[in-house]
């Protein structure tokens, strides 16, 4: 599912001695299958860009189309889009409301309509998805730790099986070790499954390690759209914006500034590790194991 | 949509009415309401109006607030219109089954109408130019001789602080999990009532849940910074009275005293 936005802009509080542009004139295209983070600092409007794909927010101008087609040509056909378009918004363990935590995730495909055995079909494909043990789905989600909260609430969006997912900083709050549980399970599901999945986050290695796009808002407008090595070597203006590349790279900056010859495009540690392995053993420092 | 709801939403400003002493704003819409209901005929209405469009003028705030404030209560101003208007007894212009219309009932229907849209509009006044910090402040200031005998004043303006002041989260709050519900389908707009009342549950069950949640942090907050009453506090910014008070004062006395002078003047029409 292509999504094309066309200078969209939306305007809190038209009207109000609160009015604030939260998206200024963006237009981009995110590609079918595709993995895009999104950064920026809070209050550059990547919240508000996302809630206008699946149609939440109506922009105040400009359009939104998916596949081509304006989504809000058709009013009736909004709730269909939801099914397709799923949005995990900030803190989802704040939705939850069911009996129990089978129940909650049943909660979107039962809205779509469909049949008892293809419900419990997806909600055990979502749970095992977002790495929910099949005991916890007769618990009630507010025995559950904040964690897994968090990934039965995660799970009930995957439950609709959405053509896009979207996720609001999936990771916020979390552990490291919860962070990383989280966001290799999301990986995992795009791969499986193929689906374009936008992830929203403030942190620069989450991106690195997990995006091939990424979008860079600043001020509600789009500072940067391209992939992780485009946008990662643009790294003095985006000090400039205050938002800084991962330390990694910082770290090789820095080494190569002390006249170390070290790559410039390093972007993860697990890739500069094996950078810097390779290197000292040309050196002979370390062998080749 | 729940965003629209503008009965006491404060507008920043630095007008004369925005630094009026909040204790003297609450007794002069007092005041004016105890005005409106002086009222004795269509030229103290006028008064009225006058008097509170000039208020709205010199605290800078837009007209068309006061149709937002209005919309919420037009339901009520309909209901009790229809009632004046068909059973007030009185010279009848037409009348049908139990219905009657008379000259009375068209004169007190619009009449109420009137004094209901004054009266919200005037009070909506207080809480634009008012923050509710100040608001629960004056209150306070207001109610402090009661304590004599044993009225929580101070604990009633704290509650009232508090609850003001998670409005907006919790309208907030309500607003971010509709968004969230309605992203995994919920259908909150079509239906039947009782459908629509199910819809809600999705809502209504994480907003309590979030509410109480949000009290007890707070109540542990509030312990962890040894609150304990309103014994032996001080502030920091002490109310005072300046020359503007004085001056609205002023003005409210000469309306009530002009309407005063109406009502003896030209007295009822009916």
């Amino acid at each position: 599912m292509v999504i094309t936005i066309e200078n969209l802009t939306y305007t809190y509080g038209v009207g109000t001695p609160f009015e604030k542009v939260a998206v200024d004139n963006v237009s981009l295209t995110i590609g079918s299958g595709e993995m895009v983070g999104v950064i920026g600092h809070t209050g550059s409007g990547k919240s508000t860009l996302i809630q206008h794909l699946n149609g939440l927010l109506r922009p105040t101008a400009g359009r939104v189309l998916l596949d081509g087609e304006d989504i809000w040509a058709d009013k009736g056909k909004l709730r269909q889009l939801r099914f397709n378009v799923g949005l995990v918004f900030q803190y989802p363990e704040y939705q939850l409301f069911e009996e129990t935590v089978y129940k909650d995730i049943a909660f979107g495909p039962t809205n779509m309509g469909l049949g008892k055995e293809e419900i419990d079909r997806r909600v055990h494909e979502a749970a095992e998805f977002a790495g929910l043990r099949p005991e916890l789905l007769e618990k009630s989600p507010f025995e559950l730790s904040g964690g897994q909260k968090r990934r039965a609430a995660i799970a009930g969006v995957i439950a609709m099986e959405p053509k896009v997912l979207i996720l609001d900083e999936p990771a916020a709050g979390l552990d490291p070790k919860g962070r990383a549980k989280i966001l290799d399970q999301i990986e995992a599901y795009h791969i499986q499954t193929g689906n374009t999945v936008l992830l929203v986050s403030h942190s620069m290695e989450d991106v690195a390690n997990y995006a091939d796009k990424v979008l860079v808002m600043n001020n509600a407008k789009v500072f940067a759209y391209d992939t992780v090595e485009q946008v990662f070597a643009r790294s003095d203006e985006l000090k400039a914006i205050r938002l800084a590349v991962p330390q990694v790279t910082n770290v090789f900056h820095r080494l190569r500034d002390a006249g170390l010859d070290v790559p410039e495009n390093v972007y993860t540690v697990g890739y500069a590790k094996r950078k810097l392995l390779g290197i000292l053993a040309e050196k002979g420092v370390l062998r080749h194991d | 949509m729940i965003k629209d709801i503008t009965l006491g939403q404060y507008f920043p400003g630095r007008s004369a009415l925005h630094r009026m002493d909040p204790r003297m704003k609450l007794l002069l819409t007092i005041g004016y309401i105890v005005m409106l209901f002086l009222v004795r005929n269509p030229a103290g209405f006028a008064l009225c109006a006058v008097f509170l469009a000039a208020a709205y003028l010199v605290a800078r705030i837009p007209m068309k607030m006061i149709a937002k404030s209005i919309r919420p209560i037009l339901p009520i101003i309909l209901f009790t219109g229809l009632l004046n208007l068909f059973f007030i007894e009185g010279d009848p212009i037409f009348s049908w089954w139990i219905f009657k219309l008379t000259k009375q009932g068209i004169y007190t229907s619009v009449t109420m109408a009137v004094r209901i849209v004054l009266l919200i509009a005037g009070s909506s006044l207080l809480t634009y130019t008012t923050s509710p910090i100040a608001l629960t402040d004056a209150i306070e200031r207001l109610l402090s001789p009661l304590r004599a005998v044993h009225f929580p004043a101070h604990e009633l303006a704290m509650m009232m602080s508090i609850a003001l002041r998670f409005i907006p989260t919790l309208i907030e709050e309500t607003d971010k999990i509709m968004s969230a519900q309605k992203a995994r389908g919920a259908d909150l707009e079509s239906g039947s009532l009782l459908q629509r009342a199910k819809a809600l549950i999705p809502i209504m069950i994480p907003l309590f849940i979030s509410a109480f949640r949000r009290a007890e942090e707070l109540a542990l907050a509030m312990e962890c910074r040894c609150y304990h009453g309103g014994e032996g506090r001080t502030r920091m910014k002490q109310l005072q009275f300046s020359a503007v008070d004085f001056w609205a004062a002023g003005a409210t006395a000469l309306a009530i005293a002009g309407i005063i002078l109406l009502n003896q003047f030209l007295g009822q029409p009916f």
